[in-house]
């Protein structure tokens, strides 16, 4: 039966196999494989945490924009207070800026918390096979280890061995995928760390990029319904409680 | 007939089943070097479906060699691609 498989099943034996050459005593070979395992273990859950990590600076990020989403509402309020309609719009428009950008930080943010579920959980099933392994080889150790059943410990421990490799080879797959999210966590932080919103509130005209020039294009509707309503309210309030509420948001 | 689940365990099936799940994985090879990712999928539902269905779980007691090793269950069409046609990019 054995070398029958389809194409699929053909490489991943040979695959194995290749891993298994290498061992003369089965003992070490499969004390060897156990020791392996937990140092990948150790990587697969370090780069979890870098993730969780950068999933955090994020978090914060996000945190940050909406403050700034906020403060810029009340000063486009005051500008209107002050009749100043085109500073007005101008904290309208980075506003909007703010907030697609809120969007899609959120978007990635989620995104990677949805990973970091899933290689968590991918870590949990490791360890458990490995544990499960660390027992399996003690029973052979303890079965074969008398000089006499040398063929014997051979049968046994292509049996194990099998199961040692493949579960190297999950091992391997667990740490390349966390290798990649990692590499993906690490390459949205600097693109946020890098971020044109970052000098959104401060004055002078906003970056010359085109992608916010684009974005501002497309928000243009939305600063002007929002100053309309915003002009509304500031209006119909006048003199009375709006005027106070400006002055403690200024303060 | 021994079929390993790459990172998952072991089922032993009929060996009547040899030639159909043999058939698949061709199959499935063929789907992938061609692109056809839908193609691929479905083959690959159906190996898993074979093995589990027809096979019965090994407990892990047992040490046997498997005489078929599937690749993982969550395998990905980028790489069934690139470990099985020929077309990855590095090597092993």
């Amino acid at each position: 039966m054995a070398g029958l498989g389809g194409r699929m099943s053909t490489v991943i034996k040979a695959k194995i196999s290749r891993l298994l050459d290498k061992s003369e005593d089965p003992g070490e070979t499969l004390d060897y494989g156990y020791q392996k395992q937990l140092e990948l273990l150790q990587n697969v859950k370090k780069g979890i945490a870098d993730v969780v990590t950068s999933k955090k600076r994020l978090q914060m990020q996000s945190q940050k924009l909406e403050q700034q989403v906020v403060k810029l509402d009340t000063q486009a309020r005051q500008a209107l207070s002050q009749g100043r309609d085109d500073l007005a719009r101008a904290a309208l428009e980075r506003k909007t800026l703010a907030q697609t950008e809120l969007q899609s930080l959120d978007a990635q943010v989620a995104e990677l918390e949805q990973q970091q579920e899933k290689l968590t959980e991918n870590e949990r099933k490791l360890r458990q096979k490995i544990e499960a392994f660390r027992t399996k080889k003690e029973v052979i150790k303890a079965q074969y280890s008398a000089a006499e059943a040398q063929v014997k410990i051979g049968e046994a421990a292509s049996g194990v061995g099998e199961e040692m490799a493949d579960l190297g080879l999950a091992m391997q797959r667990a740490e390349d995928k966390t290798e990649q999210m990692r590499a993906r966590a690490g390459a949205v932080e600097e693109l946020e760390a890098a971020g044109t919103f970052n000098d959104i509130t401060e004055i002078g005209p906003p970056q010359d990029d085109i992608d916010r020039e684009l974005a501002q294009l497309g928000a243009g509707t939305q600063v002007d319904d929002e100053l309309a309503k915003m002009k509304a309210e500031v209006g119909s309030g006048e003199g009375g409680a709006s005027k106070k509420s400006l002055e403690e948001g200024g303060a | 007939m021994i079929v390993r689940i790459s990172g998952e365990g072991q089922y032993e099936l009929p060996d009547t089943d040899s030639e159909r799940l043999n058939e698949l994985d061709n199959r499935a090879v063929n789907a992938a070097e061609q692109g056809d990712e839908t193609g691929f999928r479905e083959l690959w539902s159906q190996m898993l479906e074979l093995v589990i269905t027809d096979g019965t779980e090994l407990s892990g007691e047992e040490l046997v060699e498997s005489d078929v090793i599937l690749p993982p269950r969550d395998i990905s069409f980028a790489e069934a691609r690139g470990e099985f046609t020929g077309e990855g990019l590095i090597p092993d």
